[in-house]
């Protein structure tokens, strides 16, 4: 099985000025890699390089094939992509917003066929945003504004998804639902997800491997239970933590008080 | 009606309501032509219009005729297009920028295209005889140049905000005021001229004005509309537009062309008419729905209409005739005041 997304030697950044270097590393069709890593480390810009949003050098492949090789519109068939702040227009309804996402399937000139309609349709129903259809983005909550954004990139029709901190400005309940949608995705489609995400115990709960970037660089990466060590997070992170274990073995990472 | 539209999920454009729009703009057209200066009496004017479709016998003289279709009907059709175009850029510019407080005349557009047409005016006096003459071309340069020029300082200053290009357009309009009052100064056999044609007025129109501008308003018409989805996926940022496949820079060049020709042909006929460009495009988004789908034909049309009806009020209001830009600024920039308020603190 050929994998979702490989990097090879992957360097980015913005204007000459390298954020993250060497990167390689492998997603298999259906996985769930998290990036993770402090502030700063160069997650987002890792993440929009293989969106095909800031240059890089090194080689970057979906589905087998090279994304230089790939137009922007067959980039936009192969990858979804939602940042860490979504801009929201103003005054668009939660409709019109998601629509946006079948834009990749649309001519330049083309009007919305009445697939693209039930298409959008789904995807709002799969984000339980069914009956928020007819409001504007702006009135949403923190969390249905996610979702949208999320139901927008589903409508891309994408395999692979990539999600810049999608549970930023979320409380633990909705945060979790968020993650449990995506997984659903994930094994009812067979997406592969690649995501940046703060919460170490929700990337160790979720993701199949995880990247651990440190100073632009991967200094850990593999299953949660081997990257996630306190030595590590007090090396990477300068936290002082302990990474407990749930009843069914995942890591939890937990800040404990400095003595 | 606008609690059936909130429940409609998608905002789209319906036949119906552009359909609608078309005939209050027709009507509004009718009344202008009917009601008029001067004193023809509506009822006959309405049968000479009548008599004109059906063949059958005008109650005017031929020189009332005269002024029914050589002065009034040509007036009211530029008053029209003007507003077509003024309120469309304004549109283009707002999506843009994602911008409300966009307008042809922040940017340095409308400056730029007076600029030029001054130029034009006092360095090349004969150019006005001319059939198709230099007025309209060195115009649309003038936009396209205020327009960039506002673009390239604005990013040089720091970054894309919307907010910096704001202000270097603000900068750039001033200076280009300021070079136009220099040159209109230089020959002072052409001041009055350039006076009168500043404050921005239809008084002196024909038909040929109407050829003139047509073309060029309609092609940026045309253009503006195919790329109204566009600009919706344009207010998501560039990166996301990236994403979804579009070329964020490409279709801004293309909008800002397009809306730029429509400006300085606008500009060329009419001179100086400000506020259209954010007044009709924000009652559409009020009334409407914020898709540009929406908002750009039906700015097109409602400016159109907009435009007729403050043209008519600027015949009809006093003695002597006002200068239509002075009409404009009178609804306009109280209207400007309140869209300041209502976006405060939700801008870039």
């Amino acid at each position: 099985m050929t994998a979702a997304l490989r990097l090879d030697r992957v360097a980015a950044g913005y204007r000459g000025a390298e954020v993250v270097r060497g990167v390689s590393a492998a997603v298999a069709e259906g996985g769930w890699l998290a990036i993770v890593g402090p502030n700063g480390a160069g997650k987002s810009t890792l993440l929009k390089a293989i969106a095909g949003l800031v240059a890089f050098s090194g080689d970057i492949e979906v589905h087998g094939r090279s994304v230089t090789a790939l137009s922007r519109r067959q980039r936009a068939h192969e990858i979804g992509y939602a940042p860490q702040n979504p801009l929201l227009p103003d005054g668009l309804t939660v409709t019109d917003y998601v629509l946006l996402g079948r834009t990749p399937h649309l001519g330049a000139l083309a009007r919305e066929s009445a697939t693209d309609r039930s298409i959008v349709e789904e995807s709002l129903a799969r984000v339980d945003l069914g009956g928020l259809a007819a409001r504007r983005m702006r009135t949403l909550s923190g969390g249905e504004q996610q979702r949208a954004v999320l139901a927008r990139v589903l409508a891309q029709r994408t395999r692979l998804l990539l999600l810049d901190e999608p549970t930023t400005g979320l409380d633990i309940g909705h945060a979790q639902a968020l993650l449990e949608l995506l997984d659903r995705l994930r094994r009812e489609d067979g997406t592969t997800v690649v995501t940046t995400l703060h919460d170490l115990t929700f990337a160790a709960q979720y993701a199949g491997d995880l990247l651990l970037v440190d100073g632009g660089e991967v200094v850990a990466a593999g299953a949660p239970e081997e990257v996630l060590t306190a030595e590590r997070l007090r090396r990477h992170y300068a936290a002082d933590a302990e990474v407990l274990r749930t009843a069914d073995g995942r890591p939890v990472v937990t800040p404990v008080r400095p003595r | 009606m606008l609690k059936a539209r909130a429940l409609r999920p998608a905002t789209t454009l319906r036949p119906r309501t552009l359909l609608a729009a078309m005939l209050v703009l027709l009507g509004v057209g009718v009344l202008a032509v009917v009601l008029g200066a001067g004193d023809l009496g509506a009822g006959r004017v309405l049968t000479e219009i009548g008599a004109q479709l059906t063949g059958g016998v005008s109650p005017l003289s031929e020189r009332e005729a005269a002024i029914v279709w050589e002065l009034r009907l040509p007036r009211v059709l530029l008053a029209g297009l003007v507003g077509a175009a003024l309120a469309g850029a304004g549109a283009a510019f707002q999506g843009v920028f994602r911008n409300p407080l966009a307008d042809p005349y922040l940017l340095g557009a409308a400056a730029g295209a007076g600029m030029a047409a001054t130029i034009v005016v006092v360095l090349l006096p004969a150019a006005s005889s001319w059939v198709v003459g230099p007025l309209p071309l060195a115009a649309f340069a003038g936009a396209l140049g205020g327009v960039g020029l506002s673009w390239v300082l604005g990013r040089s200053a720091g970054g894309s905000g919307t907010a910096t290009l704001l202000l270097a357009g603000v900068a750039v309009a001033s200076f280009l005021t300021a070079v136009q009052t220099f040159v209109q100064q230089l020959d002072t056999d052409t001041i009055e001229q350039v006076y009168t044609w500043m404050l921005g007025g239809l008084n002196l129109t024909g038909w040929r004005e109407v050829w003139l501008a047509l073309p060029y308003i309609a092609l940026a018409a045309v253009v503006l509309c195919a790329c109204a989805r566009l600009l919706d996926v344009l207010g998501l940022g560039d990166a996301e537009a990236a994403s979804l496949g579009v070329h964020a820079g490409r279709v801004r060049l293309v909008v800002l062309s397009a809306a730029s020709l429509a400006t300085a042909a606008a500009v060329a006929v009419s001179g100086l008419i400000g506020f259209v460009g954010i007044v009709v495009p924000h009652l559409v988004r009020l009334l409407a729905g914020a898709s540009y789908r929406v908002i750009l034909p039906l700015s097109l049309v409602g400016g159109a209409a907009f435009l007729i009806v403050a043209d008519h009020i600027a015949r009809t209001i006093m003695p002597g005739e006002l200068p239509l830009g002075v009409v404009t600024a009178f609804a306009g920039a109280p209207f400007f005041v309140v869209v300041l308020r209502t976006t405060r603190g939700r801008l870039p």
